[in-house]
């Protein structure tokens, strides 16, 4: 499913008789980049306004990660980053093949199906000086458990009183709460005190550029001096990796930014994107509670975006997946974007069959 | 709120020099002179030496935009219908090898992404090897080699003597090569140089990979921008597919359709059975998804559009002959300007018999840097000039350039 304000963007670009494709800057589109800035750190942010912020165009998300972790493993005195239990399944990978070395703290508590706060403390705690932190700016996934604002200002005041750097992964601004500027809270958060801090971005979800590749990645720094600087070592990762970006997606999400009308016909579909799949949770919810299925569900609608761990274990998925026809990961992880009002009493039944049949 | 205390955390890190080719582009935006000409980035020019987008692109864009195509993720491989027809445009649709089902096609990021891919399958299953590259070569390479960690070292190539190719040393290096190693060679069209080996040279080229049991790498970045023929400029890497050898080729679509922007290009490995093409795709595949998931798609779209339809396809071979026709009136007009206006009686002949968009003048470093200083005419310091972004009109005053720059530097 494309947007509609994605198609006219492309139309516009494609009608264009006087575009050309020349090879992109190494760093990519140069109006993307300061767009992009923009939409995640706000158009009045202190770190934009003094000009600190290395923005480069990568691959989507992925792409940012990578450049980044590469950027890191070169550049940074620490060579360990530590991501949350459990997260995305390529973020390992794609630090460890970047030249770091992965740790994991703890996260996701299946007792309460919701954040395990105090772990998270004490693990970044004991984390060494200086260490790279992997944080989902919003829509945490796979488990769609996020922070409160409290408990971010807890994790910004401990990150930096240890000097930890933060490396944040947006793949779900706007797509979450359904307000772009609701979703970039935790990431403003850690700009406003001044810090540094590395930020990859995608309009996959977002904006559906999925399969275009469209991302950038941002690096805060303590001066405006050292951001030419760095922006110009993330060049020489760049380019011995795939020598520039490609240009059709970013072309089109520039497009879309620096046009109100189109940025504000953007905002629609995707409150109603972030709507739909709210929707979807509370439906599903009430489905279960009206079942009267055992156990708590309320999870269902405190988690937030595309994903939701369910709590089922394994035995349960593979039964729902046998006599139910329904998919979904081992951990039980459901995409609340593959349900519509139809399908949600089918697989209400099978969470209800599940639980009950099986322990 | 509580500031984050700290210096940065990147004080240390040095200001990087720029791009040795993409930086001259950077220079020449900067210059304000009228004079000012961009022989720098291999990027084709019109006669009128703006860039152009092919007649045949616009068309499949307009088409896929009238589908209205979704944008769904492509998996970690890529288009399926853009690597079918990249490996039978390669390789020639009938050929035995893809009928056979040993060829391994990944989509990737053009010539740089499908290098430095097959780069890191190197690093990981050969970590012994190292990868022999000519001397000179695209500069890029090296850095694509460094970043995966494999080792290289140069072979002969060309000779400044004879402006030409220094065969026997090439021969000579690449045979005493340790045993198993990866040999870079450029399909067509050679960069920077312009010259590529003859139908025999490849033959004995062929002959020493296979007796060290060599790896043969293609870099494939102008097939049919160089001669005009799509088959003809192929025709060093199917004569090596012919022998029964395993062979890797990196592709590009940047040049031939013009997709420079859209990053566009396949690694190929040609590979001994079809089980064994299965398991190298399966772990190319692995090293694509950490650095970049899956490829994107709008390129592959149109090339697949372009290859697939039999007028579209037509349509951009004319265009494509047009291109390459084109920079050989160009070299034409500008050895007939040198031949006139040098005096000295050496020989320039080597403009027309070079091949491609490049063309080594010979220049060294100080007489490149005269021709940017004093003429305003942007290069490489190898001395390597792009015809594709020169046109008739300038022909002259780039032969007054380079003769000045020739005789009056040192």
């Amino acid at each position: 499913m494309v947007l509609n304000v994605v198609r006219r963007a492309e139309q516009m670009l494609i009608q264009n008789e006087s575009r050309v494709k020349e090879y992109l800057p190494i760093t990519g589109l140069a109006d993307f980049n300061k767009l992009s800035a923009k939409l995640i750190f706000g158009a009045d942010s202190p770190a934009i306004q003094e000009n600190r912020v290395a923005t480069v165009q990568c691959l989507s998300g992925t792409g940012s990660l990578r450049v980044g972790g590469e950027f890191l493993a070169r550049h940074y005195h620490e060579r360990t980053i530590y991501i949350p239990q459990p997260t995305w399944g390529n973020h390992p990978k794609v630090f460890t093949l970047a030249g770091l070395t992965a740790r994991s703290y703890r996260y996701y508590d299946p007792a309460t199906r919701g954040l395990d706060f105090q772990g998270l403390l004490e693990d970044l705690s004991s984390a060494p000086s200086g260490a790279i932190v992997l944080l989902h700016a919003c829509a945490h996934n796979p488990t769609g458990v996020d922070p409160t604002l409290e408990q971010w200002e807890q994790i910004r005041q401990l990150m930096r009183s240890k000097a930890l750097l933060p490396f944040f992964d947006s793949a779900y601004q706007g797509f979450a709460s359904g307000s772009l500027d609701k979703d970039a809270q935790s990431v403003r958060m850690f700009v406003a005190d001044g810090g540094e801090l590395l930020m990859a971005q995608s309009y996959a979800k977002n904006m559906g550029l999925y399969g275009e590749r469209v991302g950038a990645l941002s690096i805060v720094c303590g001066s405006a001096d050292i951001a030419v600087k760095v922006e110009s070592q993330l060049k020489l990762v760049i380019r011995p990796m795939y020598s520039n970006p490609p240009l059709h997606g970013a072309s089109i999400v520039a497009t879309i930014l620096k046009d109100s009308a189109m940025f504000d016909e953007w905002t629609l579909e995707l409150k109603a994107m972030a709507d739909r799949i709210i929707s979807m949770r509370e439906q599903l919810f009430n489905a279960l509670k009206i079942r009267e299925t055992p156990g708590d569900w309320s999870h269902i609608i405190k988690q937030i975006g595309m994903f939701t761990f369910t709590g089922l274990n394994s035995d349960q998925v593979a039964f729902m997946r046998q006599e139910y026809h329904i998919y979904m990961t081992s951990d039980g992880r459901i995409s609340m974007a593959g349900l519509s009002s139809r399908t949600v009493p089918h697989l209400a039944d099978a969470i209800h069959a599940a639980v009950t049949k099986l322990k | 709120m509580a500031l984050a205390v700290d210096a940065s955390r990147f004080e240390g890190v040095p200001m990087a020099p720029p791009d040795p080719i993409l930086g001259v582009s950077e220079a020449f935006k900067a210059d304000t002179s009228d004079l000012k000409l961009n022989l720098g980035v291999g990027a084709y020019r019109t006669e009128e030496l703006q860039p152009a987008v092919l007649n045949v692109v616009k068309k499949a864009e307009k088409l896929m935009l009238e589908k209205g195509e979704n944008k769904e993720y492509l998996p970690i491989e890529g288009f399926a219908a853009f690597n079918k027809a990249t490996a039978d445009l390669l390789l020639g649709a009938d050929n035995p090898v893809i009928k056979q089902g040993r060829v391994a096609t990944l989509q990737s990021l053009s010539g740089t992404g499908s290098l430095r891919l097959a780069a890191a399958f190197i690093q990981r299953y050969f970590p012994d090897a190292k990868v022999l590259i000519s001397s000179p070569t695209w500069g890029n390479h090296k850095n694509i080699f460094n970043d995966a960690r494999v080792p290289w070292s140069e072979y002969r190539y060309y000779d400044p003597k004879t402006v030409g190719l220094d065969f026997e040393g090439m021969i000579a290096d690449i045979q005493a090569a340790p045993e198993g190693s990866f040999v870079l060679l450029h399909g067509c069209a050679h960069n920077p140089t312009g010259i590529d080996p003859t139908p025999e040279q490849w033959e004995k080229l062929a002959d020493v990979i296979e007796e060290k049991k060599h790896m043969p790498f293609f870099d494939v970045a102008y097939q049919g921008f160089a001669s005009g023929s799509l088959d003809e400029d192929a025709s060093s890497v199917r004569l090596f597919v012919k022998r029964g050898l395993e062979v890797f080729v990196a592709q590009s679509y940047s040049k031939n359709l013009g997709l420079y922007a859209e990053r566009i290009g396949a690694i190929n490995v040609i590979c001994s059975a079809p089980e064994v093409a299965d398991r190298v795709k399966s772990q190319l595949k692995r090293l694509a998804r950490p650095m970049y998931s899956n490829p994107p798609i709008h390129g592959a779209k149109i090339v697949a559009n372009v290859v697939g339809d039999p007028t579209m396809f037509g349509e951009w071979k004319e265009e494509m002959e047009q291109m390459a026709g084109r920079i050989k009136n160009v070299r034409q007009k500008l050895y007939d300007s040198l031949t006139e206006k040098d005096q000295s009686g050496k020989d320039w002949s080597f403009i027309l018999s070079q091949i491609g968009m490049f063309s080594f003048t010979g220049l060294n470093r100080p007489q490149s840097d005269n021709m940017t200083d004093k003429w305003h005419i942007y290069m490489t310091k190898d001395g390597r000039i792009s015809l594709a972004g020169l046109n008739l009109a300038k022909c002259e005053y780039l032969a007054d350039a380079i003769i000045d720059s020739f005789h009056n530097v040192n």
